[in-house]
């Protein structure tokens, strides 16, 4: 559209100076003629009664001065031709001294200027019109000349329009662009309004989609809030549940009723654990938004959470190594950092079997801090290691052990707070073995 | 020789076969040829010979067919009577102008007609292929004793103080019959007053008039004539008799006439006589080789004396009717002093 009126006005620059530098030339070309013709009318002398005329020398000679033109000239009296070319065409006198006009002659496009003057003779008042006419070669040369630097011109001004359009379109789209990468650089939950400079035309814009951010912010903190309210509000009720239902078992002889009572315990264990991991995610999600940056002594915080989960994994008979753990220190919140190891120790030991072990390890390799836990359980399926992460999803080889599908999703969520990864694999032999990378 | 004979022959031919009056005619190859190269010139058969053996020798087969008319007629065969030729060769600029100027000329261009001077070429239509100079002629035996005048103020000083001496003894061109005369005066005019100075000087001396320089030449040699004003210096130089008289081109100016050609719209021939002329143009130009190039006066002259007639329009302001009028009555008024 832009490139479209650039050309249109180029075109038009060109018709404009093309059409005055002709009308300049055409005037240049008619000043000489006239100058020619007025020239052989003042040679006009009346000598005893009769008309005389001393032609000039210059009157012809100067319409050959600049290009070679043929150049013609007619002298009448009263309509009697008197000398120079007798068939020249006449023009019609007009009101003006002089009058020109463009016709052809012997083949040739030719101009011509006529002038008048009356003389008293002896047959009394008589009109001498002297006519002068040239061809246009100097003429048409001028004008091909103006043409090609006027089509320069026209294609000039379209070249640098083409330009400057693009440069003003650039620069115009910019800060879009900016702000497009900008929003789509954003992690999933980050909703922080968006602060980059922007032009005044885009504030508006701007305006709205942080209004529509806040606003969206708002709604997703009050249903985490609601979730968290609920999930506490079970866990106590759950918890009385569980107790009296431990009760009964023991009062319970009959083994088919203790069979049922079993399956309500564990029912129950499932539903609280899912609660607290909710409550958990909650904590995460709030404690992500507005990340604490703490100096933390990675490998005490990995032997105490080793041995937080010391009662759990005897329960099973599972055995929790630490394993050349380097002296590392990085920033982030120690709460959530401890959150993530605790998810990620009490997936292997409810995944492992009894009388195996788990190893962990810490090490630091391209800028990353790196704990390994290994185990010697069933690993992950190849195929579904990708979805691990999401919420609620759980390995399909995860039936009859309790489990909510959320520990990953919060161990994945920690991790990208902290601008590190969790990366699933299995072991060359047997077992999983999941790797939390925090940058150093 | 031969040329002479059959020139007659064929003069005597060409007199019933052309309405117009030519003076000699002569072909050169074969005579049978139907569509040989014709040229119409003023220029003698044997000026003009050189070029055309040049061009004979580069092109064997060609058949050239020589006119040779005074310039008028020449004019005539082309404007009136529009003869089939291929070439016209004049040496006079004005009428070889006019034909141009009104529309009988061809326009020719070509690799040769690129890189002539300005004053050469007019319109791409008249090319012209000599500057000859024109000059006095005087008689060594007739001025013994006197200085040679090497201007047109020493000759009106040498002509005044001595009227015994030249009374019917100067001439120059009958510029009434004379197209070349007609051209140099008006040229001598338009260039200096003196001209007119001299021209009563010589009226009053009882001047001879006459139609050719061949004939001024002759009676200078004959010694019939002390000084002969306005030859052209390239037809005295090929006088035999050169012990006989000087030639000056007078160093207040000298006008240069430039021999021209064209190719007439009437020509059945224009491809061959577009080459004819490329021939002869890089046989002249810049520097070249053309045998009507070797003149010594033009050599020797001072060269900013040198008064080249322009081609163009100017030309035919002396050839209008009153100016043509008014100029031979003040010509006649200043010469014919009876």
């Amino acid at each position: 559209m832009l490139l479209l009126s650039a050309a249109g006005i180029a075109i038009l620059l060109y018709v404009v100076v093309q059409s005055v530098a002709e009308q300049i030339a055409q005037e240049s070309q008619d000043n000489i003629l006239a100058a020619s013709a007025i020239s052989i009318l003042d040679s006009a002398r009346v000598v005893e009664g009769d008309i005389s005329i001393d032609l000039p020398y210059s009157s012809l000679s100067m319409l050959d001065s600049v290009t070679d033109e043929r150049a013609f000239y007619a002298i009448r009296l009263n309509d009697e031709f008197l000398s120079g070319y007798p068939d020249l065409p006449r023009i019609a006198a007009t009101n003006d001294a002089t009058a020109f006009q463009s016709t052809t002659y012997l083949g040739e496009d030719i101009r011509i200027a006529s002038t008048w003057r009356s003389f008293s003779t002896l047959e009394g008042q008589a009109y001498l019109e002297i006519s002068v006419a040239q061809t246009l070669t100097g003429l048409n040369q001028s004008i091909a000349r103006i043409s090609r630097i006027s089509l320069a011109i026209g294609f000039g001004f379209f070249l640098l329009s083409m330009v400057v359009a693009m440069v003003i379109a650039q620069s115009t789209i910019r800060p879009l662009h900016r702000l497009t990468g900008s929003v789509s650089r954003r992690g999933p939950s980050d909703l922080r309004p968006v602060a980059a400079p922007v032009p005044t035309e885009m504030a508006p814009l701007v305006t709205s989609l942080n209004s529509l951010m806040t606003r969206l912010q708002k709604s997703l903190s009050r249903s985490e809030d609601f979730i968290a309210e609920a999930a506490h509000r079970v866990r106590t009720p759950m918890a009385i549940v569980r107790t009296q239902a431990e009760v009964t078992l023991r009062r319970v002889e009959k083994e088919e009723h203790r069979q049922a009572v079993r399956e309500m315990i564990r029912a129950v264990d499932e539903s609280s654990r899912t609660a607290g991991q909710l409550l958990d995610h909650a904590m995460v999600s709030f404690r992500t938004d507005d990340l604490a940056r703490e100096t933390i002594q990675l490998d005490d915080l990995i032997v105490d959470t080793v041995n937080r989960l010391h009662p759990i994994s005897e329960l099973r008979d599972v055995e929790i190594k630490t394993h050349k753990l380097t002296r590392t220190k990085i920033q982030g919140d120690p709460i959530l950092v401890q959150n993530a190891i605790q998810n990620v120790l009490d997936n292997a030991v409810k995944y492992t079997d009894a009388d195996t072990k788990i190893t962990v390890m810490l090490d630091q390799s391209d800028g990353y801090a790196q704990i390994r836990v290994q185990d010697e359980g069933r690993g992950f399926d190849d195929t579904e290691i990708d979805q691990l992460l999401q919420r609620f999803e759980r390995g399909k080889n995860a039936d009859g052990i309790v489990g909510s599908g959320l520990g990953l999703t919060i161990v994945d969520d920690i991790m990208r707070a902290h601008g590190g990864r969790i990366t699933l694999s299995n072991n060359v032999g047997e077992g999983a073995c999941v790797t939390l990378s925090f940058p150093l | 020789m031969r040329h002479v004979i059959l020139s007659i022959v064929m003069w005597l031919l060409a007199n019933v076969a052309h309405a117009f009056e030519i003076e000699d005619r002569a072909v050169f190859g074969d005579e049978t040829d139907s569509a040989p190269l014709r040229i119409v010139s003023t220029a003698d058969i044997n000026y003009f010979k050189p070029i055309i053996d040049a061009f004979r020798a580069f092109r064997p087969d060609v058949t050239i067919d020589y006119t040779v008319a005074s310039s008028t007629e020449v004019m005539d065969a082309i404007s009136r009577e529009k003869h089939p030729f291929d070439i016209v060769i004049s040496s006079a600029m004005d009428l070889q102008t006019k034909l141009a100027n009104d529309g009988f000329a061809r326009k020719h261009t070509s690799l040769a007609t690129q890189d002539l001077p300005n004053w050469a070429v007019w319109n791409d239509m008249v090319y012209a292929f000599t500057q000859e100079p024109a000059g006095f002629v005087i008689s060594n035996a007739l001025f013994k004793g006197l200085p040679i005048p090497q201007n047109r103020q020493q000759l009106i000083t040498a002509l005044r103080q001595n009227p015994d001496r030249f009374k019917g003894r100067v001439g120059t061109y009958d510029i009434r019959k004379s197209g070349a005369g007609y051209l140099f005066a008006t040229q001598d005019a338009r260039a200096s007053d003196t001209y007119w100075r001299l021209t009563e000087v010589m009226g009053t001396l009882d001047p001879t008039l006459y139609c050719c320089a061949s004939a001024m030449i002759d009676d200078v040699v004959n010694g019939d004539l002390a000084v002969a004003y306005n030859v052209l210096a390239s037809y005295a130089e090929k006088s035999p008799h050169q012990d006989k008289f000087t030639i000056i081109l007078p160093s207040d100016f000298s006008i240069v006439m430039l021999r021209t050609m064209l190719i007439p719209k009437t020509s059945d021939n224009p491809v061959l006589a577009a080459e004819f002329l490329d021939f002869v143009l890089a046989q002249t130009y810049p520097s070249g080789v053309s045998p009507l190039l070797k003149t010594q006066s033009l050599g020797q002259a001072e060269q900013s004396t040198l008064y080249r007639i322009s081609m163009g329009p100017g030309l035919l302001v002396y050839l209008d009717y009153f100016k043509k009028k008014n100029f031979i009555a003040e010509w006649e008024n200043a010469i014919v002093q009876d």
